[in-house]
């Protein structure tokens, strides 16, 4: 039986950081693709931060919802972009990075694009913060190109990676 | 290196269908990841069902919920269940496109009674994050996918995998 779940291509994070990570020219030999992420962000000021997300480049026609715990509450929202919830901050924890998860089921499809994460940004303090999401690209172009870019701060602290994972149904 | 995550089946609707059954899954796996992604014509809520040989549908079901509508969190439960592991919390209108990855660990013992988890992405309503319970220690080997009124449009695809420990 055919074999699915392959490794599509990866960022490692070096020295310097980055401002952003982008998967390019992404192949359409798949069904669905995941991507496997641990990121902390280089704002100094702040615990966690948000995971931008963009498909080929494109910022409009974007939806996202939340459902969140913060460790004292759970609490939603949601806003016209796509967003993979949250992840440390550089002022969590040293050390620590924060996990996250996208699965992007028919990226080839004709049809507008679902696409479904959860994050953490977890850390040795009071407030912090675990999300699950649901993002909306209404655009029925193939994806080939996908980005993750903080919310707050200019970009990735060394260390940082990414996984871009194809996955076929046959 | 050993094959461990391995499509067993997956359709496509070319046409509106009530329900999608995937049957004879073979138990030569540790765990089932069940994929839907696609929109239904009215307003419904979806499950998972499974059964051995058949489809349970008597009250063996129980499902917890967690979900965000985009202003506020809520929680429901569900006990003695016989429509199945529910997906969602809204009964949702067509054209949302909807997506739902279920986990179902350990599915083929014949010993404990079977647990799934559910993510969904309802990017229009919501996003749920469930577990259910299937009060039944035998093996799943059918699994059926539901929804309480309307059909899954054309275009909505459902994919099996397995997943193997070693």
């Amino acid at each position: 039986m055919a074999t699915t779940y392959t490794l599509i291509d990866k960022t490692e994070v070096g020295s310097g950081g980055t401002s952003s990570i982008t998967f390019t020219s992404i192949p359409t030999t798949y069904t669905d693709l995941l991507v496997k992420l641990s990121l902390r962000g280089n704002d100094n000021s702040r615990v966690a931060t948000w995971i931008n997300i963009t498909f080929n480049g494109s910022s409009s026609n974007r939806s996202w919802k939340r459902v969140y715990g913060t460790g004292s509450a759970a609490l939603s929202e949601s806003d016209t972009t796509m967003r993979l919830g949250s992840v440390n901050a550089n002022a969590s924890t040293s050390n620590t990075f924060g996990n996250a998860e996208l699965y992007i089921p028919n990226y080839l499809s004709s049809n507008y694009k679902s696409a479904s994460g959860d994050g953490v940004a977890e850390t040795n303090a009071t407030a912090t913060q675990l999300d699950l999401n649901a993002n909306l690209w209404s655009n029925t172009a193939a994806i080939n190109e996908i980005t993750f870019a903080p919310g707050d701060g200019t970009g990735w602290l060394q260390y940082s990676s990414a996984y871009l994972y194809g996955i076929k149904n046959s | 290196m050993a094959a461990t995550y391995e499509p067993i089946a997956t359709t496509t609707l070319g046409s509106s269908q009530s329900s999608v059954t995937f049957s004879s899954i073979s138990g030569s796996y540790t765990d089932l990841i069940a994929v839907f992604n696609g929109s239904n014509d009215g307003t419904t809520q979806y499950f998972l069902q499974v059964g051995n040989g058949s489809i349970d549908t008597g009250s063996n079901y129980s499902t917890t919920v967690l979900d965000g509508n985009g202003s506020s969190a809520a929680s429901g439960r569900y006990t003695n269940d016989t429509v199945g592991i529910r997906a969602d919390y809204y009964a949702t209108g067509g054209g949302n496109k909807k997506m739902s990855i279920f986990q179902l660990n350990n599915y083929s013992n014949s010993t404990t009674y079977k647990t799934v988890l559910v993510r969904s992405a309802l990017p229009a309503t919501e996003v749920v994050a469930t577990v259910g319970l299937w009060r039944s220690t035998s093996a799943i080997n059918i699994v059926r996918f539901t929804c309480t009124s309307g059909y899954y449009e054309t275009g909505s695809t459902f994919t099996l995998y397995g997943i193997k420990a070693a």
